[in-house]
This record gives structure tokens, sequence and C-alpha cells, in this order.
């Protein structure tokens, strides 16, 4: 019944950093053992209501509770002491995610009773005994004076929980944290911010850059996602250009470019953001305080990030880029002087640029055009510039083959890829996206380009493509996609609702070419909700092969390449 | 092309108004497309039509049809005089000795496989070498492989091990302690363990192999893999009980062979025609099949009926088991049955087909990885994924 000393230490010292006689004190406890005879039935209460409705065995234990936030830590560290698996106890957070989340908590108390009840017969005593602890904290907090902990820790356990993709309630716990964390991170912007906590979305603004109004008629099923009124962004921020103060001008410009749709394709906007912290970096000098330049530049970095956030959510090779430009920050050493560690990072984005965008992609159009054979008929959806240069190049080489070209609203991309392939002599037809089952029986390849590929060979890509590809596997065609190593990444995604990014619904309601638009006054109708989507996710089933500067891959081989080629092996 | 579009007509009424010079659809069928080979490689085996290892392959079986035989001393008488052509370029004085002559050597020894011989091949070029530089030795080496290669583009084992030998020569010559004869000494143990090494490797996959074996079970087997058989001898050996199902194997008639084998050990065996592998699937426990290569999905090629076969057992739940050394593994990837070089072989019918009568003749095809449960490899029991994870580690 008392946990073994391994837990212990392996939690505390990973939570909290507290010494392990913290451990050896709660032990000698008395009312430990009682909870463990009575944690079975309390789990049923945290679902059924609010935590105030604790069975009498409890009140006594309470009565020992001071209010300190501090003595709380030591119980919920207990609790985790006996969490053997902290990642196993879904129900644990669930029922605190119910008990202090005020925001949802009818609609997170429906599902997390069934998975309760499915999960309670797995659940250990030392999980049991978790629960029960949080329980308690959540009643102590729930009945503590101090209202504006409890935001700081539902922040902090919501950063926790956003640091997994998902906006579901199911997340790891990590509840010893919270306190300290709170401190720690209260000035920085979260990672993975899901916008349907209200507290959350009003620190972020207070912290944003970007004024931003959030949009009229949210889809329900999106609210974890930013939606934004669009419009007057533009304005404002080029207004505001004088009161920028620490962002560098180039880093402003690129996020003008970013807000204005200027700069679209993700390759492109991870070069300009790269180039645009290359003139930050240029132009950097350390203060004369007592920071050293990797602290400061890497503070500055996470500022024009999370600028450049603000203007457009980033993409995840934008992304890799920034962690692969931190890195690199990190492992300067002091012994360099400002202006050779500054030549230093800059020729490192230059090499990087080169070796992982500008190489890798002529090494993925040489593997490519081995698969393009005379006869072929070749079908692409929407404007990868990649998928552009393949088919130029195997034009290139006399090739005998004509392109199908499927186009979707609203952003009809598919338009400019045509131009430039009639313009260069090859046969095009152009077609909608409604009607590729119709077109699917005389494709014979399909070549698509991906904004990234997840760890499970899931490709993450321009929203049409999953339904692209599910029609090639109906119709047996082999899908080739073609996308560049730096932007695969570890994380797993099973949909394309819980991260995604929304785009400007009034452009799906304004169709060019017509004059009366039905769908003009959307915003008033209560009922009518309009979304428009940027990404969608095809699962790996549905991928023959994935083309990469390494050659062609099974999607089940996404993570040896990460693994191989990761972050660690950046330099060429 | 011809089911693809219902355009085709115009497309073929397009391309015959235009010039002479654009290929005309009918023969763009007939004709291999020589897009296939990334590079344009001259190839100077004077039979283009006739894959030279499914024509070992046969001769190893030794069941073979007269006229077959006939073509196949053409091919020979042929052979000679073309191989002064294709010697190595390397040194200014004409090499009597040619590599390709020596890898048929080796390669008419049946129980060699098609890897070793080529590595013994690459390595009776280091022993006749009179390169002085470790990059000299090198360059004759690649010239000796490409056109090994080029010789037999069909051939999957040949491609696969005068890469892995080749690989390994480029991975381990930056050694800047080492002199060149130590070096060259060091290449040739090398290509000596190499022989070692598929060797064991039949008695490591047949060791694993037998295991899935259990005592009363019906296996059905496809083509003749050596190593198939070796791991059928090893589980009767252990006195394990079982009956074989063999398909005839058309046009070679590898079940005969195999029957033949197997009767030898004492092994009941049955022989099917390759119509009547659904008809037995419901009785049969498990398929065994060879691969003359596996490629970067995880799929295998081998004898054509394999993608037949393995269609029918994953419809019937049956497992699938595919026994193959490791030095087979290709970075080949076919998207589907035409996309890799074709390889064709004569057919007999035994009468006489019209010439008007067109004849699929390709000896193989390809199985997707999804039909496939295991791999037996030596390098352990492998799922198809990991095909490709190997073979980033070993190449990249």
């Amino acid at each position: 019944m008392i946990p073994p000393a391994r837990h212990a230490s392996d939690n505390l010292s990973r939570a909290v950093g507290m010494a392990v006689p913290t451990v050896s004190q709660l032990r000698v406890h008395p009312p430990v053992d009682s909870l463990q005879a009575g944690s079975y039935a309390l789990s049923d209460s945290v679902f059924s209501a609010s935590p105030t409705r604790s069975p009498s065995s409890r009140i006594g234990i309470d009565g020992e509770f001071s209010e300190d936030s501090a003595n709380w830590i030591k119980r919920d560290n207990s609790g985790r002491l006996t969490a053997a698996v902290p990642t196993g106890v879904p129900d644990l957070t669930q029922s605190i995610e119910a008990s202090n989340n005020e925001n949802n908590g009818e609609v997170v108390g429906g599902p997390p009773q069934k998975n309760s009840k499915l999960l309670k017969a797995k659940t250990t005593k030392a999980e049991r005994r978790a629960l029960q602890e949080a329980q308690r904290a959540a009643k102590a907090s729930a009945k503590a004076p101090e209202q504006t902990s409890k935001p700081e820790k539902q922040a902090n356990q919501k950063k926790y929980v956003s640091q997994l993709a998902s906006s579901s309630v199911v997340h790891e716990k990590k509840g010893g944290d919270k306190p300290l964390e709170k401190d720690r991170k209260k000035d920085m912007p979260p990672p993975r911010m899901q916008f349907d906590n209200k507290s959350w979305v009003e620190k972020a603004k207070k912290r944003s850059v970007v004024k931003q109004t959030e949009a009229r008629n949210r889809v329900e099923i999106f609210r974890h996602l930013p939606q934004y009124e669009r419009g007057n962004q533009l304005s404002d921020l080029g207004s505001s250009f004088f009161q920028m103060g620490d962002m560098h001008p180039a880093v402003y410009k690129v996020g003008l470019q970013f807000l204005a749709g200027d700069i679209m394709w993700s390759n492109t906007r991870c070069i300009s953001m790269l180039q645009a912290f290359q003139k930050v970096i240029e132009d950097y000098s350390t203060p004369p305080e007592r920071t050293t330049l990797a602290r400061d530049l890497t503070a500055k970095i996470n500022a024009s990030v999370s600028f450049l956030n603000e203007c457009r959510p980033l993409s995840i090779s934008m992304g890799n880029a920034i962690r692969f430009l931190k890195a690199r920050i990190t492992k300067l050493t002091l012994a360099q002087t400002e202006s050779e560690a500054k030549t230093s990072l800059c020729s490192d984005i230059d090499n990087y640029i080169q070796a992982k965008i500008v190489l890798a992609d002529k090494q993925i159009v040489i593997h490519a055009v081995t698969k393009i054979c005379d006869g072929d008929v070749i079908l692409t959806y929407g404007s990868s510039s990649l998928i552009e240069m393949i088919i130029l190049r195997a034009h290139e080489l006399r090739r005998q083959f004509r392109v199908v070209i499927v186009d979707s609203r609203p952003n009809l991309e598919g338009q400019q890829l045509l131009r430039k392939l009639v313009e260069k002599g090859l046969s095009c037809t152009y077609t909608h996206i409604n009607a590729v089952s119709y077109v699917m029986h005389e494709a014979t390849k399909i070549f698509l380009g991906a904004a990234s590929v997840l760890s499970n060979g899931t490709v993450y890509s321009t929203v049409g493509t999953a339904c692209i590809a599910m029609v090639a596997h109906a119709y047996h065609v082999p899908v080739l996609v073609c996308c560049e190593s730096y932007k695969f990444h570890e994380r797993v995604q099973l949909d394309s609702i819980c991260s995604n990014e929304l785009g400007d619904p009034d452009v799906i309601a304004k169709v060019p070419g017509r004059t009366n638009n039905c769908l003009d006054d959307w915003a008033s109708k209560e009922n009518l909700q309009l979304l428009n989507l940027a990404y969608d996710v095809t699962p790996a089933d549905y991928v023959s092969t994935i083309v990469t500067e390494y050659g062609m891959i099974p999607p089940t081989s996404v993570p040896v390449i990460v693994r191989e080629f990761g972050r660690e092996h950046v330099l060429i | 092309m011809w089911w693809r579009s219902a355009s085709f007509i115009l497309d073929r009424n397009d391309n015959l108004l235009q010039d002479d010079s654009v290929p005309k659809p009918e023969s763009r069928l007939l004709s291999p497309p020589a897009s296939y080979m990334a590079e344009t490689v001259h190839n100077p085996n004077p039979i283009n039509k006739i894959s030279a290892y499914y024509q070992t392959r046969a001769a190893h079986h030794g069941v073979v049809t007269s006229d077959w035989l006939a073509q196949a001393q053409a091919a020979v008488g042929r052979d000679q005089p073309s191989d002064s052509d294709t010697s190595l370029k390397s040194s200014a004085s004409v090499k009597p000795f040619s590599v390709i002559e020596e890898f048929n050597n080796w390669r008419k020894q049946p129980d060699l496989a098609e890897a070793v011989a080529a590595v013994r091949a690459l390595a009776s070029v280091i022993r006749s070498s009179e390169a002085n530089t470790i990059a000299e030795l090198q360059s004759e080496l690649k010239a000796a492989s490409d056109s090994l290669k080029s010789w037999d583009t069909t051939s999957i084992s040949l491609t696969a091990g005068c890469d892995l030998f080749m690989r390994y020569i480029t991975r381990t010559s930056a050694f800047e302690y080492e002199d060149f004869n130590s070096a060259k000494s060091r290449f040739l143990e090398r290509a000596e363990k190499f022989g070692e090494i598929s060797y064991k490797a039949r008695k490591i996959i047949a060791m694993l192999g037998q295991d899935f074996i259990f005592n009363g079970c019906t296996i059905l087997v496809h083509g003749f893999s050596r190593v198939v058989l070796e791991i059928l001898k090893t589980a009767a050996e252990s006195r394990k009980v079982f009956r074989v199902l063999c398909t005839e194997g058309r046009p070679d008639r590898t079940g005969l062979r195999f029957a033949n084998e197997l009767a030898k050990l004492d092994v009941p065996v049955k022989l099917l025609i390759d119509s009547a592998v659904a008809y037995s699937m419901d009785e049969v426990d498990m398929v065994f099949v060879g691969a003359d290569g596996v490629v970067e999905s995880g799929g295998i090629i081998n004898m054509m009926g394999t993608y037949q076969i393995a269609l029918v057992a994953k419809t019937m739940d049956k497992p699938v088991y595919v026994a193959a050394e490791s030095y087979k593994f290709a970075r080949l990837y076919p998207l589907d049955q035409k996309d890799m070089v074709p390889a064709v072989r004569p057919i007999d019918f035994g009468v006489p087909i019209p010439s008007k009568v067109e004849v699929e003749t390709s000896a193989r095809d390809y199985t997707p990885p999804q039909y496939l449960t295991l791999l037996f490899t030596d390098l352990g029991v492998l799922t198809p994924s990991v095909v490709s994870d190997e073979l980033i580690q070993l190449y990249l």
C-alpha cells in the first residue's frame, strides 16, 4: 500500500525537484491508509457531481488540510507517488478537468463517466489513490480564498494538456507540477494553445501584438482553434509599426506578408522566416547586462516567433526550423566572440536552407522523375512547387505524359500550376474536386505535395488531399507524396480536427463572378456557421510511397528517417 | 494505356498526325519502355528479350524443353564474342579477363546464390587488377559492377549483391592508416566471407522458419526456392509431421523439381496445377515462398504466380511467409506490376501459336506488402515494414 521508493523519487525529482524526505514525512501520516480504503468509492463521486459532495470518510482528512498551496503540493505529490504509471490515468485527469474547469464542466462530465466505467476495472490502487488526492486538492482549492491561484493552476494544467495534440479531455496528468510551473511559465505563450479556455485566451490577448477580434459565428467543434475576424488586422498592424519597440523590422515585414497572404506556401514561408531571423541575428548585439548571447538571442527569437504565430499560425516546417535554430544557438560556446557567433549562426541558417530545402528538392525531383513513364496520366491536386518541378523535369526528359490538375475553392491554387504547365507545352486537364471520382479512372499515378508527414505515416496537407487519396485508393491508383525530410514530425495525429488552421469564412461565402451571393449576410444568421479549413489529414493506408531526398520510403518508415536523420544530425 | 482513358482513340489520332519522331502508340505498347532505366546503359546482352536470370534458374532446375535448350545454346554461342567488348576499360591494354565470363562461371554452379556469384566475380576483378591505389581499384570495381548490372538488368539479387559489395568498399576505403595491399586483401577476405555468410544465412533462416511449422500442418509452396527447401528439410529432420502442396509452376515446372526433392525427404507431397490453388486453399495452413528480391516497400518480387497465391491466401486468412536472405533487399519501389524492369521468358505451350496472338511472357510479379505476413531473413523474423528500416540503415 505504501508506494515503493522508486516511483517516489522518480516522480518527485522529475516533477518538482523536491527532496525525497518529503516522502517519508508523508508516509508517517496516519490518514494515508484510510484513504486507500475509501478511494474506490471516491472515484464514483467525482464524475457524478462537483467535488464538494465527498463521502464522510474524507472530511476528517480535509480538516487537516491547510489552505496553504505548499501543503497542497505535498499532498498532490503523495498522490503522484502512488501513480505508478502517470500516463495511464486518464480518468484522474478528467476528474481534475471536471472539478476545476468551470467553463465546460458539464460538457466534460459526460464522456469521462463512460470512460471511467470502462477504465475502472483497470485502475490500480496507486491510481485510485492519485485520483483521490487530486479530488482532495480540487476541493481544497475550491474552498481556498485565493481564487487567483485557480486560474493559474488551470492555465498550467491546460498548458500541459495542450502539449498533446488533442482537444478531447484525455491527457497526461502532471498535477504536482502545476504551482511551480505557473511561476516559470506564466510569461511564455503556451506552445499549443487551446482557444476554448477563456482565461488563456484573455492572457494571450494581453501578450499579443496583433489585435485580433474573435470571429462571430464560431464553429463549435473547432473552438479550440483560433478564429479571428479578418480585414482589420492588416491596417491595425501597419499603423502600429512605430510602436513595435523590440520587434525587428524584417520580422515585422514578414509577419505582415503572412497576414496579408502574400507568402503562402510552407517552403516559402519557412525560407522567408529564416531569412528574417538572419537579419535579426546580424543586427543583434548583446546587451551589456549579465545575460549571455545565447539566452538573450533565444528570448528575442521567441518574441519574434510569437509575433509571427499571431499573424498566421506556424506551419510544422517552420516549427522544425525554429527548433533547429534554437538548438544551434544553445550550442554556441562562450569562447566564441559575438561576431564569430553571429556569422556562424547566419551561415548555419544558410546551410540549412540550402541542404534541407533547395538541394533536397533537387534530389526529390531526381527520384520522383524515375516513376513517370511514357503514357502516364499524372493527377495532381492544388499547386505545389515541388510537384511543378517534378513535372517540368519529366517534360524536359521528353517523357510523353499528360497531367490532370484537380482544384478546389476557395483558393483555386491549381490555376497557377495550370498556367505554368500550359506555357511549357504540356497537355493538361483541369477540373474541380467534385469531379475527382469521374476523372480518377483515367489517372495512372497521383502526385501530391504535403505540409508535413507525421510519425505514423499520416500526411498533413492542404484540405482536399485526403479526398483525392481516398478516391485514388478506391480505384487502385498509386499515390506518391513528395515531401522534404525537414517537414517530418514525431507527433501523431488521428484526425483533422484536433490540430488545424481556420481560414477566413467570408471567402467561402463569396463566389467570384456572381453578383448576388445568397450568403452575403451569413453572419446575421445564428444557425449558420461557415468553416474554412486549411489542412487535412490523410491516413497512411492511402499513401503508396513518400518520396524524400533519401529516396522512396514506405509511410511506415517515417519515424526511421526522423530517428536516423533527426535534429541532432542536422548538419550536413 | 489502352484501358485508362476513353480518349485514347483521340490520343492515337493526335499522335498519327504528329511527325514521325514521335513513336506510334502501337509500337509503344509492344516495345518495353526504355524510360524505366534511370540512365540509358548500353546493354551488352545481345538477347534483350530473354532474362538471363530466369534462364539460369531454369537450368538449375534441370527441367528444360528442347527448343528452349536450343535458344539457350544460341545465346551462349553469341555471348562470347560480345564479352570482349564489355571488358574493363580501366587500363589501356585489352584484358583477356572479363568479369561477365567470370560471373557466368560462378553462376553455373547450382547451389550458389546469384549475389554470391556476383561478389566472387568482383573479387576476381580485385585479384587480377593492376591498380596501385585504392581510388583506381574502386573505379575499376565500379565499372565492373556496372557492366555486370547492365548485363542482366532483371536480376535483383545480382544488383543487390554488387551494391552491397561496392558499399562495403566505399565505406571502408577511407582508412588512412592502411596501405594498398592490406586493403586489397581485406576486400578479398570480405568477398570470401560474403559467400560464407550467404551459406550460413540459409541455415539461420531454416532454423527460424521451421519453428513456424507445427505437427500436422499443410504447407503450400510456390516456386523453387533453395531457402524454402532448406526450411522444410530442417523441419523434416526435426521429426515434424507435415505435408506439402506444390504448385506446378509453369512454365518452369518448378513444382515438379520441388516435389522430387521433397519425396527424397519422405515428406508427403501433392502436386497442384496453378489454377487449383484457390480450390485447395482451405486445407492449407500456411504458404511458404522464396523471393528473388525484397523491395523497399516490404513487398517481394518472385516467380509469376506468387501475387495470385498471396491474394487468395489473404482472402482466406492464411499466413504467407517469405524466406529471403538479407542481401536480397533492394532499393526498388515498384508501384504496380508493370513498374519493374520487364523480365521475359519464352513459354512453350506445346503447340504452335499463331503469330497474331500475343503471349504474356513476364517471368515475375510483385506482391505488395499488405499480403505478406512475415519475412524470414538472416536478420531475424521481420514484418514487411522493417525492410525499409534495414535498407535505410544499410544504404544511408
